[in-house]
């Protein structure tokens, strides 16, 4: 089944999209993106060890991978801007995964910083993709600023808590003008394919690949949780129902 | 010998443009990858060779690690 998703009017052929940190070695990483069948995956930029130079890791992806830099652990507009303008020089592309912390125990995003560097960078020609809370009204902000995507929380980064508000999740989906990645939470296979099943055009994954007991098979877990969550959506769930409905023919019972 | 800081680090260092700073480091200035800001400001690449260093200025040079 062809059905290839569309941010900024680049196409993508998988809705799994993968974080290359915390894998055991770069094997298994390698292995894991092979295995996702992603073709975005998201790199940080940091300081450069004044040590000397080593192999980057962009060197080791071999130019497989479309990337999607981020701003992680940026907690002002002004970091997160220029870690965003570094990343267009460092790696030719002016698309970034923006992310603006505003508490470093939760790693909640400042959505009042969030819209306001999205909005800066877009106007100098930046595909935004915010990292952002699971608040329809966030989003919205994000989408009018001219973000090619948003991407609310499941739960907290790193916590494998899965989608701890569903509803809203659906609400943002229901009502959003541009894509919406499910970023952050996910624990399992089931919590990728549910973020599918409530309408998201996309999951971001990094943890629950990386420090699964067996990263490769999670890796293709992911990815069969996503496409099956995708294929259920296009499907369509049947209503719930307060009471039983049989589903064997009631006609010809033996008995009666 | 000029004072800057690189990376977040104060440091004294006797090179006059971008490029020597890097060579001085041990970091081939031909790498791919790199990225550097002064002074908060991106800092192309074209123009590393050529480019003055100033007292005080404010060096980040990075590039891409794993994230997610």
């Amino acid at each position: 089944m062809t059905d290839p998703l569309t941010i900024a009017g680049t196409t993508l052929s998988s809705r799994l999209f993968v974080g290359t940190a915390g894998y055991p070695n770069q094997q298994v990483l390698l292995d894991c993106l092979e295995t996702s069948g992603a073709e975005l995956v998201t790199v940080s930029i940091r300081r450069i060890s004044l040590e000397g130079y080593a192999e980057s890791l962009v060197d080791l992806l071999g130019g497989r991978y479309r990337l999607l830099p981020n701003t992680a652990g940026c907690v002002t507009a002004r970091d997160a801007i220029l870690t965003a303008e570094l990343a267009r020089e460092a790696l030719d592309t002016n698309w970034v995964k923006l992310e603006l912390i505003g508490d470093r125990e939760t790693l909640y995003p400042d959505v009042e910083q969030l819209v306001h560097a999205a909005d800066e960078l877009v106007r100098s020609g930046f595909i935004v993709l915010p990292y952002c809370n699971e608040d329809p009204v966030a989003c919205q902000k994000l989408a009018d600023v001219g973000c090619a995507a948003v991407m609310p929380l499941g739960s907290l980064i790193g916590s494998g808590g899965g989608i701890a508000n569903p509803a809203a999740i659906e609400l943002i989906c229901s009502r959003s003008p541009v894509p919406v990645v499910l970023d952050a939470g996910i624990g399992t296979a089931s919590d990728a394919a549910l973020a599918m099943e409530l309408g998201c055009d996309a999951v971001l994954v990094n943890t629950a690949i990386a420090k699964s007991h067996d990263p490769r098979r999670m890796a293709a877990a992911m990815r069969a949780g996503v496409e099956a969550g995708r294929l259920a959506r296009l499907a369509g769930r049947i209503p719930r129902r307060h009471f039983a409905e049989p589903s064997s023919p009631q006609l010809g019972l033996i008995g009666t | 010998m000029i004072r800057l800081r690189i990376n977040g680090v104060e440091d004294e260092v006797a090179v006059a443009t971008v490029a020597e700073l890097l060579a001085a480091r041990g970091i081939d200035p031909n790498a791919r990858f790199l990225a550097i800001a002064i002074n908060g400001a991106v800092l192309r690449r074209r123009e590393w060779l050529a480019h003055r260093l100033s007292p005080g200025d404010d060096v980040e040079i990075v590039r891409p690690f794993s994230g997610g």
